[in-house]
C-alpha cells in the first residue's frame, strides 16, 4: 500500500513536470521573448517598464535555467524583480500586479464550492435515478429516467444557465444572482448563493452517472451470483442495493475521478455564465489578458488536481473490489 | 394416447429394496419412511418461453417426485430441459417470458401459482439451490462468510454476531480447514472445490429440507468431483435433506441418486431406481447414453458410441416420440406410430420407460445388441 502510493506519488510529480515543461514552453519560448514582454507588461506599457519586466522573468536566461526557476521556486520560493513570492510560488502576474498562487488560492474557495455541491447533487439524483432504472428495466419508470436524463443532458449550460437566472431570479425573484459567499461566515448563504449553478451542473453531468449506473447494474444482474442471491430467498432490496450497485461502483468512481478532476479545474462555461470568479474564470481572463504567468499557474493546478483525483479512485477501487491489489 | 396417462401417481418406493445384499449401484434409502405423499411433487410441468424464433417448449409434461431424504436424479443432454425444470421448483425463471403449466407441490405447498413474496421465503430457507460454476455463482465482493451469514440473517432472524458464527459451524462442516480464518475471505481466495463447498455451506446454512443440485460438480476436477459427491452423501445422512440432483453424467448418478430420471426434449423418457435404470435400462435413448459413456472396468477395445443425430430443436420438436429421428429401432416397432404417437410414461412401482417397444423386444434389443457394448 505504502509503496504504491510512493510510486504512484513519484509518477504524479513526473507527469506535473512533464506537463509544466510544455506549457511552459509553449507559452514562454515558443511566442518569443519580445513578445511574452509584450503581453507581461500590459496595455500601457514604457520602454523602461519593458525592460524592468524583461530582467523579471529573467528572459535573457537560457530557456531550462528559466524553467528549472519557475519550478524551484513553487517550493523554494524566489524574488521577482522588487516582489518576493513564497513558497508555494507559481510566478507573478505583471499584467495585474498580483502573485499567482494568492490570486489562485483566492478564487480556489469558489470552484470548490461549486464543485462539492455539484458532486453531491448529479451523483444524489444521477445514481438515484439510474438504479431505479435499473429495478424497474423496461418499465415506465426506466423509460423516464433515462429520457429525462438525456434530454437535461442535452441542453447546454449557458442555455440552461440564463433561463434559470431569467426564470427564479428576474421572474419569481425567489432568490438574488448566484454569487459566492463564504461558507464559513454563513452556510446557508453559501448554499443559495450557489444553489443556480450546482442545479445546472447537476443537470449536464447527472444524465452520464443515470446511463452509467443503469447500464453497468443491469449487467451485473445478469451475472451468475445474483441468481444465487434469488435462490438464497434475499429481497429485492438486498438483491440490488447491497449486490448489484456494488458491482456497478467501480465503473460510477471512475467517471466520478475524471468529473472531480474536471471540476476542480474550475467550470469555465458555469462560472462565466454566472461570473463567479473561481479558477475557470480565472483562466479565461488570463487568456484574454495574455497573462502568461496566471495561466502557467492555473495549468498547473488544473493538472494537479486531475492526477490526484485518479490517485484516489485508483486507492478506492481496492475498497471497492477486494479482487483488485495494488500494484 | 392422451398424455394424460403420463401421469403416474408413485408410490413411495421404500419398502422391499435397500435392506438386502449390499447393491453395487446407488444408494440404501437412507431415511425414506415419508409420509404417503411425496415431498416435492412435480406433474405435468410445461415451460414454455416465447423468443423472437417462437416458443420454445423447455419442459413438455414433467412428472416426477422427491421424497424425503432420498436422492432424485435427473440426467439429459444440454437443453433437455433438466436445469430450466429445477429453476421453475423455485420460480427463478424470467417471469415475463415464460408461461408455465402443470402442478409443483412442496409439501402441501403449490409453487407454480405462489405469489413471488411467499416463495422468498421458501427459497433457500426450505428449498435451497448450488450451482455448476462455484466461481461464478458467489458475489466477487462480499466475504465467504458474510454470504452465508445473510441467508442465515434473512431467514432466521439471526443478529450479526450469531449468523457469524452459525457462517464457521457450516464452513466447518463441510470440511473447510481453519473455518475461523477462511470465514473473512473472499471467494477468490478459494480453490474451486473449497468454493462449491462454501456453497454447499451457503445452501444448507439453514438447514432446509429440499436441495436442488443443478451440475454441483461438473465445473470441478474429478478427485474433487468425488470429494464434494461424499459430502453431499454424509449431509443427506446427517440432516435427511431431499436432494434434487441434475447431471449429464451417469458416472455422478450412478454415485449419488437413489432413483432416476432420464429426460430428452423437456420430457421424461425413463424413471426407475438407479440400480434398475443403469443395469436394465428400456429405454434406447438411456441405452445411447450408457453406450457412449466410457467404461474403466469393461474392455478398453469397446468402442465409444455416440447417439446419433443432434438434440432436437425445443423450437419445433420432432412429432410423436421425441427421439425418433434419432433412435435405432423405429423399423422394429413397425408402422407409424413412432412419429405420431407420442408414447406414454406408464409407470408400475416407479418404474417405466416412454417406448413404443414392446417389453419383450425391449429385453431381446437390450440383451443381444446394448449390453455386450457396455463391457
Amino acid at each position: 500500500m505504502l509503496r504504491f502510493l510512493v510510486r504512484r506519488l513519484l509518477g504524479v510529480a513526473a507527469i506535473l513536470l512533464v506537463v509544466s515543461l510544455i506549457t511552459f514552453y509553449l507559452f514562454f519560448a515558443a511566442s518569443g521573448a519580445d513578445s511574452v514582454v509584450r503581453l507581461s507588461c500590459g496595455k500601457n506599457c514604457t520602454p523602461e517598464m519593458r525592460e524592468t519586466v524583461r530582467q523579471n522573468l529573467g528572459l535573457a536566461k537560457p530557456l531550462l535555467e528559466q524553467y528549472w526557476i519557475f519550478v524551484s521556486g513553487i517550493f523554494t520560493g524566489r524574488n521577482i524583480g522588487e516582489q518576493t513570492c513564497n513558497f508555494p510560488c507559481l510566478g507573478y502576474s505583471f499584467a495585474n500586479n498580483q502573485n499567482v498562487s494568492h490570486t489562485v488560492a483566492d478564487r480556489f474557495p469558489t470552484t470548490v464550492s461549486l464543485a462539492i455541491g455539484a458532486v453531491v447533487l448529479f451523483m444524489t439524483l444521477g445514481i438515484g435515478l439510474g438504479v431505479l432504472a435499473a429495478m424497474r428495466r423496461g418499465k415506465k419508470t426506466d423509460k423516464v429516467a433515462t429520457g429525462f436524463a438525456l434530454l437535461s443532458g442535452s441542453a447546454p449550460i449557458y442555455v440552461l444557465g440564463p433561463v434559470f437566472i431569467y426564470i427564479f431570479v428576474q421572474q419569481l425573484g425567489w432568490m438574488d444572482r448566484p454569487q459566492y459567499h463564504q461558507f464559513t461566515d454563513d452556510p446557508l448563504l453559501w448554499a443559495s448563493g450557489l444553489l443556480l449553478p450546482w442545479i445546472c451542473l447537476m443537470t449536464i453531468h447527472m444524465a452520464m452517472y443515470v446511463r452509467l449506473t443503469r447500464s453497468t447494474m443491469v449487467d451485473v444482474l445478469s451475472e451468475d451470483y445474483v441468481r444465487t442471491l434469488k435462490a438464497k430467498g434475499l429481497s429485492g432490496r438486498s438483491v440490488y442495493i447491497k449486490h448489484a450497485f456494488r458491482g456497478a461502483l467501480s465503473p460510477i468512481v471512475t467517471v466520478l475521478g475524471v468529473d472531480i478532476g474536471v471540476l476542480m479545474s474550475g467550470t469555465i462555461i458555469t462560472e462565466s455564465t454566472f461570473s463567479l470568479h473561481g479558477i475557470g474564470m480565472l483562466a479565461v481572463t488570463s487568456v484574454t489578458d495574455s497573462d502568461l504567468p496566471m495561466m502557467m499557474g492555473v495549468v498547473v493546478i488544473a493538472a494537479t488536481f486531475t492526477m490526484i483525483a485518479n490517485l484516489v479512485v485508483d486507492m478506492l477501487y481496492v475498497v471497492i473490489d477486494p479482487r483488485v491489489r495494488l500494484s | 394416447m392422451a398424455a394424460s396417462t403420463e401421469t403416474t401417481a408413485e408410490q413411495p418406493t421404500g419398502k422391499g429394496k435397500g435392506k438386502g445384499a449390499p447393491e453395487p449401484l446407488g444408494r440404501h434409502a437412507g431415511a425414506a419412511e415419508g409420509g404417503s405423499d411425496a415431498f416435492l411433487s412435480v406433474r405435468d410441468l410445461r415451460v414454455h418461453f416465447s423468443t423472437d424464433d417462437g416458443v420454445v417448449k423447455a419442459v413438455d409434461g414433467l412428472s416426477f417426485d422427491v421424497e424425503k431424504g432420498r436422492t432424485l436424479g435427473i440426467v439429459g443432454e444440454s437443453g433437455s430441459g433438466k436445469s430450466v425444470s429445477s429453476l421453475t421448483i423455485l420460480g427463478l425463471h424470467n417471469r415475463e417470458k415464460t408461461k408455465i403449466e402443470g402442478e409443483i407441490r412442496f409439501d402441501g405447498n403449490e409453487l407454480v401459482k405462489m405469489p413471488e413474496r411467499k416463495l422468498r421465503d421458501l427459497r433457500g430457507r426450505r428449498i435451497s439451490m448450488i450451482f455448476q460454476d462455484p466461481l461464478t455463482a458467489l458475489s466477487p465482493f462480499y466475504t465467504v462468510g458474510e454470504q452465508i451469514a445473510e441467508s442465515y440473517r434473512r431467514h432466521m432472524g439471526a443478529n450479526r454476531h450469531d449468523a457469524h458464527a452459525r457462517a464457521i459451524e457450516m464452513l466447518d462442516r463441510v470440511g473447510i480447514p481453519n473455518p475461523k480464518t477462511r470465514v473473512n475471505d473472499y471467494p477468490h481466495h478459494f480453490s474451486g472445490g473449497m468454493r462449491q463447498r462454501a456453497m454447499i455451506a451457503m445452501s444448507l446454512v439453514c438447514d432446509p429440507d429440499l436441495l436442488i443440485a443443478d451440475e454441483p460438480t461438473t465445473a470441478l476436477d474429478v478427485t474433487v468431483q468425488a470429494q464434494i459427491l461424499d459430502l453431499l452423501r454424509d449431509l443427506q445422512d446427517e440432516f435427511g435433506t431431499a436432494i434434487l440432483f441434475i447431471t449429464h453424467d451417469l458416472g455422478v448418478i450412478a454415485s449419488m441418486a437413489h432413483d432416476v430420471l432420464v429426460m430428452y426434449a423437456g420430457r421424461s423418457v425413463e424413471k426407475g431406481t438407479v440400480r434398475e435404470v443403469l443395469k436394465n435400462p428400456r429405454h434406447p435413448y438411456t441405452w445411447g447414453l450408457l453406450s457412449s459413456m466410457p467404461n474403466l472396468s469393461g474392455d478398453v477395445d469397446i468402442p465409444l458410441r455416440p447417439v446419433r443425430g443432434t438434440p432436437p430443436s425445443l423450437l419445433a420438436p420432432p412429432s410423436g416420440c421425441p427421439f425418433h429421428p434419432r433412435c435405432d429401432y423405429v423399423d422394429v416397432v413397425g408402422g407409424d406410430s413412432c412419429s405420431t404417437e407420442r408414447p406414454a410414461l406408464t409407470l408400475a412401482e416407479g418404474r417405466g420407460a416412454a417406448c413404443h417397444l414392446t417389453a419383450e423386444d425391449k429385453q431381446r434389443i437390450f440383451i443381444d445388441d446394448v449390453r455386450p457394448l457396455l463391457g
